[in-house]
């Protein structure tokens, strides 16, 4: 089995203002001090992704998905536990580990440095020392893998959100990384711009084999993916394909969240069934109607 | 109405001017202004006016963009033109009460109000044909010597890049705050000054607060992608000195120094 990442007994809490306090040997801090600590954002997290399978990352907010997240390429290293990645343990050389996981987050706006959008693209590589001749090729060719050559030398601020979306993406896969990690790529993008990415990332999949990690709220794009892993309280509580996981509606609502819509007809019907597009839908209740075997 | 503030100007363009390289065109800059304000006599004043002359005209700028830009200016020019009429000593032509107008005061005033009208035309004439993105990254690279005896100038460019990445997105939120403001009975146009500044103050906290958001995550994002500071950095825009721009610069300079020597040693005919 070809592990890329792998995730061994990982917690890890966020400093805290007091036990910062407690650093500087103020008065010592007393036992109420601590009940105040909050939960751990990440608690004992296990879990390993092989190469090129894509991942949804789902739970409610303050779940622990964006701390998962950002544990990926070591902007965050684990308390307790260990982050590896590529056969790398995460808090070795972070330029290394950087260039295996390509992060890409909510708010395109706010991760575009450049004023052109090639140039934007080229940041990575520029960082990492590459020779010029050599960005030039590969910032066309990441442009060109999320189909936004045409704008290259266009302001990414007169770009749509789903475009300037492509454009981060594009930054990223400039390294060529082996992991690219979204968190909540289409939370601010209209439906178009949502499809747009969905599209995009699952093309980076099938074509470069990139494993993708993505953070999202809607389920109907997490149906998408090979794999859906749901978070709890800084915990993975459950863990396996789409079908598997949303035939679990009982547990998912006690989690905070919902199924897709098919999935929601499905079961209001009687159904045991969890079918993810809408033919599937037609067809599981055609099938049940008639009395047929349905998947 | 805020969208149409810019940074600096910029007529794009393909003309010479437009094409040359954003550095020699400063070193030009330098060049001419040096020659300007060395400048002693009537002819060399006359060079510099015809040098300037043939470059607006190549660059295609309209006279009228470049007088648009000295109106701010005029006050300045003004002034001390007027200063200079009253104040050169001299022999009076027209006096009354304790003013007397001088004929050096009249021609020193026409050569001082040229001068400036000159130095203003020609600083506008390079941010009218150079992006300003190109400019700052020209400035950090001719600066870039200083590097060694460090001068943060990578950094410098860097937070230029930004500021201008940024411009365009914080003033469309100011425009959707104020919109967001006026629609809640907000009112950004009448009153006093102090008035108008107070009600800037609804305007001005969340814009803040989204700005110091924006950085933070900005800041993530750039490590993200490797940033560690200019060390051992490379460009894809490598810009390089085209034989044109080797020739701009030699000729012009060769130029102004000759005719600048020449006025300051007097050879010119009287
Ligand atoms: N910078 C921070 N400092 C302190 N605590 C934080 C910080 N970021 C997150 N937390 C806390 O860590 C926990 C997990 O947060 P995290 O951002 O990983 O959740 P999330 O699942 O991404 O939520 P969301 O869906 O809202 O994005 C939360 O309880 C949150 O309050
Ligand atoms: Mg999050």
């Amino acid at each position: 089995m070809d592990e890329i990442i792998r995730f061994e007994h990982v917690s890890y809490s966020y400093p805290t203002e007091v036990a910062a306090a407690d650093k500087d040997g103020a008065a010592s801090g007393s036992s109420e001090d601590r009940s105040v600590t909050p939960a751990p954002a990440l608690n004992g997290v296990s879990l390993a992704v092989r190469r090129g399978e894509t991942v949804a990352l789902l739970g409610h907010n303050g779940s622990g998905k964006s701390t998962l997240v950002k544990m990926l390429n070591g902007m965050l290293t684990p308390d307790t536990g260990t982050v590896t990645v590529c056969g790398m343990d995460t808090g070795g050389d972070p330029l290394k580990i950087r260039q295996q996981v390509g992060l890409v987050f909510q708010n395109p706006d706010n991760q575009i440095v450049a004023t052109v959008v090639d140039e934007d693209v080229a940041f990575a590589l520029e960082n990492l020392g590459v020779p010029p001749a050599e960005i030039r090729e590969r910032v066309d060719a990441a442009l060109r893998d999320v189909g936004m050559s045409e704008y290259k030398s266009h302001a990414p601020h007169r770009l749509s959100g789903g475009q300037k979306q492509r454009v981060a993406i594009a930054g990223v896969l400039a390294m060529n990384p082996t992991v690219l990690a979204l968190d909540e790529p289409t939370a601010m993008l209209d439906p178009k711009g949502r499809v747009e990415v969905m599209e995009t990332v699952r093309r980076l999949n099938a074509e470069k084999g990139v494993t993708v990690v993505m953070v999202t709220h809607h389920m109907n794009e997490a149906a998408l993916f090979d794999r859906v892993v749901v978070m709890d309280k800084g915990a993975v509580a459950l863990d396996g394909s789409p079908r598997e996981v949303f035939r679990r509606a009982e547990e998912l609502q006690a989690l905070g969240l919902t199924v897709p819509q098919t999935v929601a007809l499905a079961q209001a019907l009687g159904l045991d069934a969890a079918p993810l597009t809408e033919e599937e839908c037609a067809d599981a209740i055609y099938h049940a109607y008639k009395g047929e075997p349905h998947c | 109405m805020l969208k149409d503030i810019t940074l600096g100007q910029y007529f794009p363009g393909t003309t010479l001017i437009h094409r040359l390289d954003p550095r020699a065109k400063m070193v030009l800059l330098f060049a001419f202004i040096t020659a300007l304000l060395m400048a002693n006599h009537p002819l060399t004043y006359g060079f510099v006016l015809l040098y300037l002359t043939v470059t607006v005209s190549v660059s295609r700028i309209k006279l009228s963009s470049l007088f648009r830009g000295l109106r701010p200016m005029l006050f300045i020019i003004v002034f001390t033109a007027v200063l200079n009429i009253f104040y050169t000593p001299g022999e009076p032509l027209v006096t009354f009460w304790v003013f007397k107008i001088t004929a050096e005061g009249i021609e020193r005033a026409a050569f001082m109000a040229l001068r400036l009208i000159m130095l203003i035309s020609a600083t506008f004439l390079l941010t009218y044909t150079t992006s300003p993105l190109a400019l700052s990254d020209a400035l950090a690279r001719l600066l870039s010597p200083l590097g060694k005896i460090r001068v943060p100038v990578h950094e410098f460019a860097m937070m230029m890049t930004i500021a201008m990445r940024f411009i365009p997105t914080i003033i469309e939120e100011t425009d959707k705050i104020m919109n967001a403001q006026k629609a809640r009975g907000a009112d950004f146009e009448t009153g006093n000054l102090f008035r108008r500044a107070k009600a800037l103050i609804p305007l001005l906290v969340p814009l803040f607060v989204s700005a110091f958001r924006r950085a933070d995550e900005l800041a993530v994002a750039m490590e993200c992608r490797c940033y560690h500071g200019g060390k051992g950095r490379t460009r894809m825009n490598q810009p390089h000195m085209a034989a044109r721009d080797v020739w701009a610069l030699t000729t012009s300079v060769a130029l102004f120094a000759g005719v600048t020597v020449l006025g300051r040693l007097g050879w010119f005919l009287p």
